[in-house]
């Protein structure tokens, strides 16, 4: 028996309430929800203590570790902060969706079992893609179902990956496993899906700027980083993972420079951080699943303050995109602020936790004297500035003078804000708050003269790249081709391509058949006889009276030739 | 609106020239900075006076031409895929 309520169970009532309440108790729920579950989760003990029998497989629906505390603890808290910063201005089914959503989180931090960990996995599929459609435009819509059929198919490999592990192994525990069999390969491109991996990373770019400006809070939060926890439990270790992490990560880099949406370059900027993530877990030492660990935990709350930062600025002026806003420090200095204060995080400026966590995965290359990996994280960590750290400011806060005058952030938004941008400081100066959390002991000090002032070069000197080349950098008013391509367009089009061909083969045929059925018809008839209109038998060549003589001579021609052929051989 | 004396200081042109020069003051300190505090590097190339400014810079003109390169095959109009986009 267990002393605690399950942490999702709260959660996820909590959001059932957020339906049946009003006015100020329901703020009451959005506000209450996440605390009362964070204290259930410092409640979870190590191991295993809620499980339960399903077929004939133990369900573990609550096991407990430094690693799993972590990352539900921090879905809490981002729970919170997006209740804070949502509960005046989301949709209560927004709202409520959203909790739900990371009760889902929650659930898979705590499952003990792959099927557990499925079956929130598909919680958060579900009310994620409700959340994305609370955007309210046609475009939210049409983003959202592209996004649940990903997250489907995603669902659907991972599932397909889990059975075959309990049928080759019967186990269904959550173990390290490497990417060795085709179930474990399932498994691991099922949770690739989630953490927005090549060649499907599209989905996240897509639907997270179509969400509403609260929408986007909580969706920026919760699904790519259970994945990097599920890859943390499942794959540490595994070297695939560090190819596509560096490849997550100049992507993001890359694709966030073209971008003129201000939402869009932040979503493109979770896919470069998460790349950061799944490279350290690909390297697998303690040092490097602790930076994944505590990368992830900043991760949530600058990414958190930077999509509050964007959501503020795109709920006071209606405008999406960079090309649109600009100057709007005059009147929106704490957003621009907050806003500054996560995008210096987010490039790991020394001070901000961004630094105390990104340089843990820069040393756990070093340490395992991965040259190579160590100098393409420092590039993006220039990159990371140069995208996201400077360009999101710049060209919503300075840049030109839009013109535009709109009012600061509502106060909900702002105490949410200033709470985020308090926490991205305070982890940047007191690391050891996190590290005394993570999963394996820290022996580890970010603040050497070496990193501070290696880090500062390269971040101030990519700052004085970002404003000199800033005329190769003018926004255009245009998207970029990503992988969905493929199947947004070139599916599409072989779909089209094919039923005209079919169509036009079908015609062709058609009307040869229909000859050649004539055709055939009136050899029948010749050969097998029919009826006349009048009902009189005709008869066909196989029905005509042949003399007796012929057959005689046909049998004197086959017996000659019988008897020739007998003898030649 | 054109930035002018009665527009908001941050945006006044003496403002940004001031702010070049202090931005041109840092950049130039922070590689100073080496002389005073030896920064060890993991490989021995990282520990050169101004490494990290080199890369940090060369990595940043790297990365931005070749997005710029990519853009003209990648870009597209915004209603590419014709969609009821941006309501």
């Amino acid at each position: 028996m267990i002393d605690f309520l399950p942490p999702a169970l709260i959660l996820l009532f909590g959001a059932l309430l957020i339906g049946l309440t009003r006015g100020t108790l329901r703020t009451f729920v959005v506000l209450a929800a996440p605390l009362l579950t964070l204290a259930a989760i410092w409640q979870v003990p190590d191991g295993i203590s809620l499980s339960t029998q399903f077929l004939q497989y133990p369900i573990e629906l609550i096991e407990g570790s430094p690693v799993r505390r972590l990352f539900a603890t921090i879905f809490a808290l981002m729970a919170f902060g997006g209740g804070l910063y949502a509960f005046r201005q989301a949709k209560w089914y927004e709202l409520a969706a959203a909790y739900a959503y990371a009760a889902g989180a929650i659930g898979v931090s705590f499952a003990g079992d792959l099927i557990t960990l499925f079956l929130f996995w598909e919680l958060m599929a579900l009310f994620s893609t409700v959340v994305v459609w609370c955007g309210g435009t046609p475009g939210a819509r049409a983003a959202g179902i592209r996004y649940a059929i990903m997250h489907l198919l995603g669902g659907v490999i991972l599932k397909v990956g889990i059975e075959g592990v309990m049928v080759h192994t019967g186990s269904i525990e959550v173990r390290p496993m490497l990417a060795d069999t085709f179930d474990h390969w399932m498994i691991l491109i099922g949770i690739l899906i989630n953490a927005a991996a090549p060649p499907v990373s599209a989905w996240l770019s897509d639907a997270y700027p179509r969400s509403s400006p609260t929408g986007s809070v909580f969706l920026s939060a919760f699904t790519t980083k259970t994945a990097v926890l599920a890859l943390i439990l499942l794959f540490p270790g595994e070297p695939v993972l560090i190819g596509i992490g560096l490849f997550m990560v100049m992507y993001g880099i890359i694709y966030a420079l073209l971008e003129n949406d201000i939402r869009r370059i932040l979503a493109f900027s979770i896919v470069n951080q998460v790349g950061f993530m799944v490279c350290a877990i690909g390297i697998g030492s303690q040092m490097a699943i602790n930076g994944a660990a505590a990368h992830a935990f900043a991760h949530i709350i600058y990414k958190a303050l930077l999509f509050m930062s964007a959501g503020a600025v795109v709920y006071r002026t209606g405008k999406n995109r960079c090309s649109d806003v600009g100057g709007l420090f005059r009147t929106m200095p704490l957003t621009a602020v907050c806003g500054i204060i996560g995008a210096l995080a987010i490039s790991g400026f020394p001070l901000t936790s961004g630094f105390t966590t990104k340089t843990m995965i820069s040393q756990a290359a070093a340490d395992q004297s991965l040259v190579w990996v160590y100098f393409l994280l420092a590039a993006a960590s220039a990159g990371v500035f140069l995208h996201a750290g400077i360009k999101f400011p710049w060209f919503v806060f300075f840049q030109r003078d839009s013109g535009l005058r709109p009012k600061d952030a509502p106060w909900n938004m702002a105490v949410a804000m200033v709470f985020f941008a308090f926490l991205c400081i305070l982890f940047g100066v007191a690391p050891q708050l996190l590290y005394a959390y993570l999963p394996y002991p820290v022996e580890y000090e970010p603040y050497t003269a070496s990193k501070v002032i290696f880090y500062l070069q390269l971040l101030l000197f990519s700052g004085l790249a970002f404003f000199l080349l800033l005329p190769l950098m003018k926004r255009t008013e245009t998207i970029s081709l990503d992988w969905d391509w493929l199947w947004r367009v070139f599916l599409l089009r072989s779909a089209r391509w094919v039923h005209a061909a079919l169509t036009g083969l079908g015609l062709v045929l058609g009307s040869n058949l229909a000859r050649l059925g004539t055709r055939l018809g009136k050899r029948g008839r010749h050969y097998f006889g029919s009826r006349s209109e009048s009902g009189r038998q005709v008869h066909g060549v196989f029905a005509r009276a042949w003399p007796i003589g012929t057959t005689a001579l046909w049998i004197a021609v086959l017996l000659t030739a019988y008897v020739f052929f007998y003898y030649i051989t | 609106m054109s930035p002018g004396k009665d527009d908001a200081w941050l945006a006044r042109p003496s403002t940004i020239r001031l702010l070049w020069w202090v931005f041109a003051l840092v950049l130039v300190v922070s590689v100073l900075l080496q002389f005073v505090f030896k920064v060890k590097g993991y490989f021995g190339v990282d520990g050169w006076l101004g490494f990290g400014a080199a890369f940090g810079f060369l990595c940043c003109l790297a990365m931005v031409l070749f997005a710029k390169v990519l853009g003209w095959f990648l870009k597209r109009n915004e209603d590419y895929y014709q969609e009821p986009d941006r309501d």
